[in-house]
């Protein structure tokens, strides 16, 4: 079961085995008594963080998709970019290059031993 | 003193060029917007876009955010309703009121719907906002035939969306001939050629007198010559109206056929009141264009800083927007300066037709009329606005291959006008690029030089280049940021130095992480080296995401899964499998534009079980994600056409068989004809190939699409050795020099020696590396797998097809509804009466 709570508003996510070294997973939070939540988990090993995680759904694609597009940089920023449209989305405040007004959310996330875990 | 507060009523383009206009000159002023529409002032212009495949959000010209930086107080949604000038008082829907000391009216105008009996009803539609557009969507959605009521620039760029919504489109018009503000009568005449041309079927001299409801979804035109015309939809484009309520409501002066009154200062008959845009009228004119109302915008803005800008009237030179029609109207199209002179060339043949308004003494351009070919627009319009001296023979700069220079950009003095939507100089550009603006992007950035209508591109990109040029700059051609070079020039990188991933490739000749640009890119760039599987883990994350999960992603994040049928020819056996693995997961089911069957709407972790069963049963992956050789298309051919002269179906599958996996700078297309009847449409692909009596002619270069491209025919009878090898080396030399998403017609287009160099490289072997070409071809030929194959007997690839890594619930995201006997993705406002969630 994910989800388990390990200190107030953390959660076991996945195991670090299930990600993708230079790319993006999808994970599904189940909370009991709250709508299951889709997160993208992005796992860049050589960053400061190494992981990032971003609620997975494109407002501008509208579809649960950004675990699925290419990750890089761009002026700078941590990007994915949509694999729909092409927006990029800064990993680190969700901010959408193109279009400053929209964003996504974002989680932390940390590694405790094999496993990943978010606040949420 | 207080700060002097002014309220502008409207957000639209001419209102939000107010603004940040005022906001930027350093002024205590307060600015308040107050705007009717839902949204932030977008780019009305492109509008149609949108029908295209653009994002509504896309065409947003601000953001709250831009604006509060600005210190302007943004109130959306919220319609003035009264204006009370001795109070100095705008009222709004809501009740909210504000006072100012100076008002600006920026509140465009609406579109003209005649007083037509049953034109209220609800299929009849207007063409202005996003909302409006919407609706015209969502009316297209299951209709048939729309028509548009009003044959002028914006009633033919409707036409033209209502056909990319795919309705068998016709046009209406009043008048006898089409945009009959610009055109004279063999323009308009010559124009409607072209339209009926793109399947438009255009009724002129039409005066409707009644529409009645024929059921529930469709109509009935009634016209005053007895004729009549049945219809899904209509959208109303017969002209505009200002919008001037307000100002009639509270007595400012307006004109008998509407507009608000404004003199050269853009004021009203208040000394308070400003009005601009399409809702003004300055000496007896509305401007139905932007860039007046720009300049209108400009001139308020300079004088309420305490300048003395003055608005004197506006070019109305325009280029319609139409894909696929080329017109441009610029200046005096119709002669009517006293003692203009014209000169015009018609040709039927070619469709085009050109006319030049030229001034009595024959030194000037007054004005100009292009039809089907628009290619001298600039240079006209530069002749027309900077008053240049034509030369002796006018007429040459509009004959065919004259010989006659276009102007070019380093012709013009400073004062010439580049770019009419923004008022830009040739002066101001070059001011821009002494200031350090070093690229096309910086310029536009900074001056803001096409982005308007777009119309000024070429000319503002030619200039550009020259002036960068001449400062001993390099233009830049690199792929993006990470990689200061071009896909050719990578591609030599990595032969050269045997580099086999992106990371060799980015220690090498790159900086950063890479991209969505460069990352593709060169996956493709090695796949078309090195020929190793996609999902190697070394290659897997640079892959576009197409690529990664070996499938093409649809607008829910679902998947289509398209097997080979190489030729388009196939089993009963293999066409029962592929229904009953439809019928097994329930897969929307169709025949692919390109002689395959397409089966949409898997999820992620559907795939794998899905190809199991398809290669089990002998299919092979189609590539139809990738950028590869996609199909090749046969027709029947000689062995059961009375006219075929050679086996068709049987070289095309040998083709197919052959290129299968290739993969390449874009995609790449073929088919093979058995006769010149030509069924297979061998002429619009990459390679075409057509039976003679004595073998195969070679066709290269064609293009279906969006810019359909005729192929060249290359070589005539060749054998089928001769045919493969020249097939080899066309595609291997393609594979190494084009740019990144270039497809082989804008690549030979962009040859230097075009058809004939691409013959001597080819056939005659002008380089010398025929051989090393075919090599390569046989070694990518040599190391093919097909891919889902492969993947399938490897856990490791297999891992990521999964929803989710943790979890087999349900993705809530992906819902469909039944039509037609099918599943398809629920749209927005379905979402609640879902037959199923997907599982
Ligand atoms: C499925 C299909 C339409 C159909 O239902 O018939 C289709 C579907 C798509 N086409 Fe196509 N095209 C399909 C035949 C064609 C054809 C006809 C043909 O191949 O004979 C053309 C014109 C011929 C040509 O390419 O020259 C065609 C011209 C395009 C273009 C415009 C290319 C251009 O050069 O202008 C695009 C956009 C692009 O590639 O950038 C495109 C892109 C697409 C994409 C990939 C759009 C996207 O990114 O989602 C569609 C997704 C395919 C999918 O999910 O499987 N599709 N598309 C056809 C698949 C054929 C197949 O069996 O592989
Ligand atoms: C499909 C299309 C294609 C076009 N193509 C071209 C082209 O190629 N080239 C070109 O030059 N021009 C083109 N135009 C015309 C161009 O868009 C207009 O000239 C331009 O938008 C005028 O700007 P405006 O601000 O005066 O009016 P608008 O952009 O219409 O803005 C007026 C705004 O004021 C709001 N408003 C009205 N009354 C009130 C009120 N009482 N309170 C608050 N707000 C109010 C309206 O809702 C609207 O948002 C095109 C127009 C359309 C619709
Ligand atoms: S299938 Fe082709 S033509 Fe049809 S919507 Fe998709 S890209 Fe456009
Ligand atoms: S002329 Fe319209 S953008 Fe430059």
């Amino acid at each position: 079961m994910t989800g388990v709570e390990t200190k107030p508003n953390w959660y076991r996510l996945c195991y670090v085995d299930d990600l993708v070294p230079q790319s993006g997973v999808c994970a599904l939070l189940e909370r009991a008594g709250e709508e299951d939540q889709q997160i993208a988990v992005f796992y860049l090993p050589e960053e400061r963080e190494q992981l990032f995680a971003l609620g997975n759904y494109d407002p501008v694609g509208k579809a649960f998709v950004l675990s699925r597009g290419i990750v890089g940089d761009l002026q700078g920023h941590l990007v994915v970019a949509s694999p729909l449209y092409k927006q990029h989305f800064d990993l680190r405040t969700g901010r959408c290059l193109e279009d400053q007004s929209i964003s996504v959310p974002v989680y932390q996330v940390r590694l405790a031993d094999d496993r990943v875990e978010i606040c949420a | 003193m207080s700060v002097l507060k002014v309220v502008v009523v409207g957000n639209g383009m001419v209102g939000h060029h107010f603004v940040t206009t005022l906001a930027k000159k350093d002024l205590d002023v307060e600015i308040i917007v107050l705007g009717e529409e839902p949204r932030i002032a977008y780019d009305r212009v492109h509008l149609s876009e949108v029908f295209a495949g653009r994002e509504a959000s896309d065409l947003a010209l601000a953001s709250l955010d831009t604006y509060a930086e600005l210190g302007i107080t943004t109130r959306l949604g919220d319609p003035v309703v009264s204006l009370d000038r001795e109070t100095k008082v705008v009222v709004t829907q809501s009740g909210a009121r504000f006072n100012y000391d100076m008002l600006v009216l920026a509140t465009g105008s609406y579109p003209f719907v005649p007083q037509v009996p049953g034109a209220d009803h609800p299929r009849c539609l207007e063409y202005r906002t996003i909302e409006d557009l919407e609706a015209i969507k969502s009316a297209a959605l299951g209709s048939k035939r729309g028509v548009v009521v009003g044959g002028g620039l914006l009633g033919l760029e409707c036409a033209n969306a209502l056909q990319n919504l795919g309705l068998d489109t016709h046009v209406v018009e009043f008048a006898p001939g089409l945009m009959s503000v610009q055109l004279d009568a063999p323009g308009s005449q010559q124009l409607r050629t072209r339209i009926e041309g793109l399947g438009i079927t255009v009724h002129t001299s039409k005066n409707t007198t009644n529409i009645k409801s024929v059921g529930s979804k469709s109509l009935r035109m009634e016209f005053a010559d007895d004729s009549s015309l049945n219809t899904d939809l209509i959208v109303f484009s017969a002209g505009i109206r200002p919008r001037d309520e307000l100002a009639k409501a509270s007595d400012l002066v307006t004109g008998e056929r509407g507009g608000i009154v404004i003199n050269e200062h853009c004021i009203t008959s208040d000394p308070s009141i400003y009005a601009i845009g399409e809702c003004a009228l300055h000496e007896g004119r509305v401007y139905g264009l932007v860039a007046p109302g720009y300049r209108m915008a400009e001139t308020a803005a300079d004088r309420i800083a305490g300048g003395s800008a003055c608005f004197t009237g506006a070019d109305m030179s325009t280029k319609l927007k139409l894909l696929g029609v080329d017109v441009g109207s610029i200046g005096d199209a119709h002669a009517q300066t006293v003692g203009a002179q014209v000169c015009a060339l018609s040709d039927e043949q070619a469709g085009t037709y050109k006319k030049i308004v030229i001034s009595s003494d024959g030194k000037k351009l007054l004005g100009a009329v292009l039809i089907g070919d628009c290619d001298n627009y600039d240079t006209l319009l530069q002749y027309q606005q900077n008053d240049i001296a034509l030369p002796d023979t006018p007429v040459s700069l509009i004959t065919p291959a004259s010989g006659t220079p276009l102007l070019a950009a380093n012709a013009l003095p400073k004062t010439a006008t580049i770019c009419s939507c923004h008022n830009v100089t040739k002066g101001c550009i070059i001011d821009a690029i002494e200031a350090g603006c070093g690229s096309l992007a910086d310029v536009k950035a900074n001056t803001a030089a096409s982005t308007g209508c777009g119309g000024c591109a070429t000319m503002l990109k030619s200039l550009v280049d020259d002036e960068l040029a001449a400062r001993g700059v390099v233009i830049d051609k690199s792929i993006c940021e990470h990689f200061p070079h071009t896909r050719q020039e990578l591609f030599h990188i990595a032969k050269i130095n045997s580099l086999q991933s992106f990371e060799d490739m980015i220690t090498h000749a790159g900086t950063g992480k890479g991209c969505d640009i460069c990352k593709p890119a060169i996956a493709s760039i090695m796949a078309s080296l090195w020929n190793d599987h996609i999902l190697k883990p070394s290659l897997v994350s640079q892959q576009d995401t197409n690529d990664t999960f070996m499938a093409n992603m649809q607008k829910d994040g679902t998947y289509s899964v398209v097997p080979r049928i190489p030729g388009g020819e196939i089993t009963p056996e293999k066409l029962i499998v592929l229904g009953e693995v439809g019928k097994k997961y329930d897969l929307y089911t169709k025949i692919t534009g390109a002689q395959r069957v397409d089966l949409f709407g898997a999820q992620l972790h559907q795939l794998p079980d899905i190809w199991r069963e398809l290669t089990d049963a002998g299919f092979e992956t189609g590539h139809a994600y990738g950028k590869a050789l996609r199909t090749v298309k046969s027709c029947v051919g000689s062995t059961w056409c009375r006219y075929g002269v050679q086996d068709s179906v049987g070289m095309a599958i040998l083709i197919e068989s052959r290129y299968k996996g290739l993969r390449a700078p874009h995609k790449i297309k073929s088919a093979v004809s058995g006769c010149t009847r030509e069924c297979a449409e061998a002429q619009s692909k990459d390679f075409g190939v057509i039976a003679t009596e004595n073998g195969w002619n070679l066709y290269v270069g064609g293009n279906g699409g969006m810019r359909p491209r005729h192929a060249d025919l290359f070589a005539t009878d060749l054998d089928d050795a001769t045919l493969i090898r020249y097939i080899d080396r066309y595609l291997m030399f393609y594979v190494r020099t084009a740019d990144r998403l270039q497809r082989t017609s804008t690549w030979l287009d962009s040859l230097e020696g075009g058809l004939d160099y691409l013959k001597e490289v080819v056939i005659d072997d002008s380089l010398g590396i025929a051989a090393e070409l075919e090599e390569q071809m046989s070694h990518l030929v040599n190391t093919y797998q097909c891919e889902w194959k492969t993947a399938l007997g490897d856990p490791e690839m297999l891992k990521r097809f999964r929803r989710f890594v943790n979890s087999d619930g349900n993705d809530k995201g992906v819902q469909f509804v039944r039509e037609r006997g099918q599943k398809r993705p629920a749209r927005d406002d379905e979402r609640d009466d879902v037959i199923a969630v997907a599982s």
